[in-house]
């Protein structure tokens, strides 16, 4: 879909450059002229707003690691340093701190989004996994960001994680030894997480720019999740995509700014303000609030047979994911949209309030009753992908479709849009 | 109509009972809640939760209140400095502007009344020395274990973050708890920390009978970390602070634990969050810029659409 470059360049110079690397048409017909599907709604805002995002937390943490101080004994107060020493340096650590969270609610929905409308099913599978990848890389930069500034959470946090991995048979032990770069979490740790959360950002990078080349050979996928099938049932991406992304991001950068500058600690656990102590364990130990879910179904494993707790939670969290990953293959359904999938709309909801559940029992303390609770959320989470998603597109009828994109907006009258609407644009561009 | 006259205590029948039911309700949660912890540890501490204070820096139009930082500061001084470091503060820092704003005279001056380690000098000795504006703020005791020493074996934490480092659940129950996280979040509800500290500053009661305290611990009845016991002792007393005097000769505002414990804990939020005031006026001209940005767009986006909407 990205082939068919109008582009021409406009000068001589940008010739003899577009002759020996064409970067100017793949640029204009990736984002000037590439056809967007006409019905995208604003949750197709959100791939603009998470670049922007990715794009933010670099410049703002690049500017942060010129004044930051990766040492155990110097971590918390070169943070401290910055929040009051620094010009606009409590602005970097609060844009870059919220922007994590405001990073990961994005993503969340960016994924919920593709689950709704079946972004995920052919030709997409790729387009999908290369976003669950991402995901991934994003958790464990975050992980490992949140470690920098050396509060408790910080610390026990990192303790806590880190050792899971002592639970994988044989391995275990040899891994955390080598995360840790010792015998405990210390200095060393520090220095790698740190090395790595510079790290892992740029390859976020890379895999978005192999996302969205993906993106562009599939095409979007649009709310009806019907196949875009000629030129009516599509808009040149600029001007029509670019404004409706801007307002979309302007709006999100509205809640992030409230954030940053009215309650830039809210989403934060106070804890991390005290500095690691390594001999006095919190009361409490919780993650950032975009894990919990996971820590829910981690706390939330028994043994099971021979298996131990400790690993089975492991392997049911690493599992949470899994099953995104494997979306494409468990849903046997035809349709991609659940606006046409009267019996998976409700399960979606189900499974969205399931998430938010889990994510509750993972920022309360356990007690029974919770625990309970939290096997409960899991199990479902597991039948929702294992049970009820193969089994849905077996015996659901789906609702009548329109024939094509432009019917669905227009309401069967296509043929009444003014022609000039595509091709004036892109005379623009 | 009727609700109004429920609030002045003429309650209606119906809301009677609602409020019955709701206190039956808390009654039991709290019940089952305290029979679990019982069972575990004995007669139980149950923390009294800090009151939610007006702090003038509240709400997203807060500011420091000048007046008030400056009588913290003395309170931090006169009491608080004995034990406790602020390590990340420095002298100039005192004439910044959204904090106590002492003049520049007046920051010399009070970085001389601290005796500061430096060195070494030409004959390679460390010698005292009074203080200047660049420098941080002293620590009372040269290491931890001094302090330990001095403290019946527990540490006076740095208190550079302490107001951003407490904070407390009042709720532990489904779904007040979700309940109160979102409120505060939409009512920009940051002030536990300094609602703790004067509640804890407030907090030294007589233990209840049967409360078992050793000679050298104090019971405070917020203090749950140390489930009531704490190795701090009462530090502020109704009148150990001179306030500055109106010109009846008599201090402007009272000289009480109570008007104490509010001073010195927006103090400390200002030593937290030194950057409060300017945040919240440069956050006023971005939400305006991003307003004004997105009414913009939407027009925008409305013109370029209209075309393909036919
Ligand atoms: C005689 C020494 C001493 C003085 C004076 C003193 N403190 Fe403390 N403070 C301590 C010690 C010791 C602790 C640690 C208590 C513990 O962990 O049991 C402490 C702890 C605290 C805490 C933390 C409680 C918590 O939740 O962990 C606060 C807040 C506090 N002090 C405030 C103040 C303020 C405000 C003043 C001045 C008005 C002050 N202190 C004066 C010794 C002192
Ligand atoms: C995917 C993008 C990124 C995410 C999600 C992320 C996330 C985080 C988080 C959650 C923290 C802890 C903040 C705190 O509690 O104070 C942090 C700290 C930090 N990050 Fe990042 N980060 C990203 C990219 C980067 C990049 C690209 C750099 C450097 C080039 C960087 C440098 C730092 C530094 C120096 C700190 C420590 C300072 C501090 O704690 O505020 N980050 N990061």
């Amino acid at each position: 879909m990205s082939g068919q470059s109008t582009y021409v360049p406009k000068n001589a110079l940008a010739k003899w450059f577009e002759a020996r690397l064409p970067i100017g048409g793949l640029m204009h017909s990736s984002f000037i002229a590439y056809p967007t599907p006409r019905n995208l709604n604003y949750m197709w805002t959100f791939g603009g707003i998470l670049s922007f995002m990715l794009g933010a937390q670099i410049l703002t943490g690049i500017v942060l690691a010129m004044h930051y101080t990766p040492e155990s004994s110097l971590a918390f107060n070169s943070v401290e340093h910055i929040m009051r020493d620094v010009n606009g340096g409590w602005l970097l650590r609060y844009l870059h701190l919220n922007g994590a969270s405001l990073f990961f609610a994005a993503a969340y929905i960016h994924t919920a989004r593709g689950l709704y409308y079946g972004s995920y099913k052919s030709p997409r599978e790729v387009l999908w996994l290369l976003g669950i990848i991402i995901l991934l890389l994003m958790m464990a930069t975050a992980f490992m960001g949140y470690v920098l500034p050396w509060g408790q959470m910080s610390f026990w946090g990192a303790t806590v994680i880190t050792n899971l991995f002592s639970a994988i048979p044989i391995v275990g032990d040899t891994i955390v030894t080598y995360l840790w770069g010792g015998y405990a979490v210390g200095n060393p740790t520090l220095n790698r997480f740190y090395s790595l959360h510079y790290l892992l950002p740029f390859v976020i990078a890379g895999v978005v720019a192999l996302h969205v080349w993906a993106l562009h050979v599939a095409g979007q996928n649009n709310p009806t999740g019907i196949d875009v099938k000629s030129s009516k049932d599509t808009v040149p991406f600029t001007p029509y995509a670019t404004v409706k992304d801007a307002l979309g991001l302007v709006v999100f950068l509205l809640v992030y700014c409230w954030f940053v500058f009215y309650e830039p600690n809210i989403l934060g656990d106070a804890d991390n303000y005290i500095q690691a102590n390594p001999l006095k364990t919190p009361p409490h130990i919780v993650p950032e609030w975009y894990f919990l879910p996971f820590y829910a179904i981690l706390r939330s494993m028994p043994d099971i047979f021979f298996i131990p707790a400790k690993l089975a939670g492991v392997m049911a969290m690493f599992g949470a994911i899994l099953m995104l990953a494997l979306v494409p293959w468990l849903d046997t359904s035809r349709v991609r949209s659940a606006r046409f999938r009267p019996l998976y709309r409700p399960f979606f909801w189900v499974l969205i309030l399931v998430c938010i559940g889990l994510g509750y029992i993972g920022a309360k303390e356990v007690t029974p009753g919770r625990i309970v609770v939290g096997q409960i959320l899991t199990a479902y989470y597991y039948v929702h992908f294992l049970v009820i998603l193969p089994l849905l597109g077996l015996i659901e009828t789906p609702n009548d479709m329109p024939n094509s994109i432009s019917e669905s907006v227009l309401g069967g009258n296509a043929t009444a849009v003014p022609a000039g609407a595509h091709a004036a644009p892109e005379r623009k561009g | 109509m009727t609700f109004f006259l429920g609030c002045a205590g003429t309650e209606t029948g119906t809301m009677k009972r609602v409020r019955l039911l709701l206190a039956a309700a808390m009654a039991f949660c709290c019940a089952t809640g305290f029979a679990a912890r019982a069972q575990e540890e004995g007669p139980a501490f149950v923390p009294k939760i800090p009151d939610r204070q007006s702090w003038s820096f509240a709400g997203p139009f807060g500011v420091y209140d000048t007046a008030q930082l400056q009588r913290g500061y003395k309170i931090y001084r006169e009491v608080c400095a004995n034990c406790h470091s602020m390590e990340d503060m420095h002298f100039r820092n005192l004439a910044d502007p959204g904090g106590p704003e002492f003049t520049e005279g007046q920051v010399k001056a009070l970085a001389a009344e601290f005796k500061v380690t430096d060195g070494p000098d030409d004959n390679g000795k460390m010698f005292k020395r009074p203080g200047r504006p660049a420098d941080p703020f002293p620590r009372p005791f040269p290491n931890e274990q001094t302090a330990k020493l001095a403290n019946g074996g527990a540490v006076p934490p740095d208190m550079s973050v302490l107001a951003k480092a407490r904070s407390y659940e009042p709720y532990d129950w489904f779904p007040a708890d979700i309940g109160y996280a979102l409120w505060s979040m939409l009512t920009q509800y940051q002030t536990q920390g300094p609602d703790y500290i004067s509640a804890l500053l407030q907090g030294f009661k007589k233990p209840p009978p049967g409360f078992k305290i050793e000679p050298g611990q104090n019971y405070n009845e917020v203090f749950a970390a140390g489930n009531g016991i704490i190795a701090m002792p009462p530090p502020l007393q109704d009148g150990v602070v001179q306030y500055p005097k109106g010109p009846d000769g008599k201090p402007v505002v009272p000289e009480t634990v109570e008007q104490y414990s509010k001073d010195v804990a927006a103090f400390l939020m200002w030593v937290a969050e030194p950057k409060l005031d300017y945040r919240k006026q440069l956050g006023l001209e971005v939400m305006i810029y991003l307003l004004a940005a997105a009414g913009l767009m939407y027009f925008v986006k409305k013109k370029v659409w209209a075309k393909v909407h036919a």
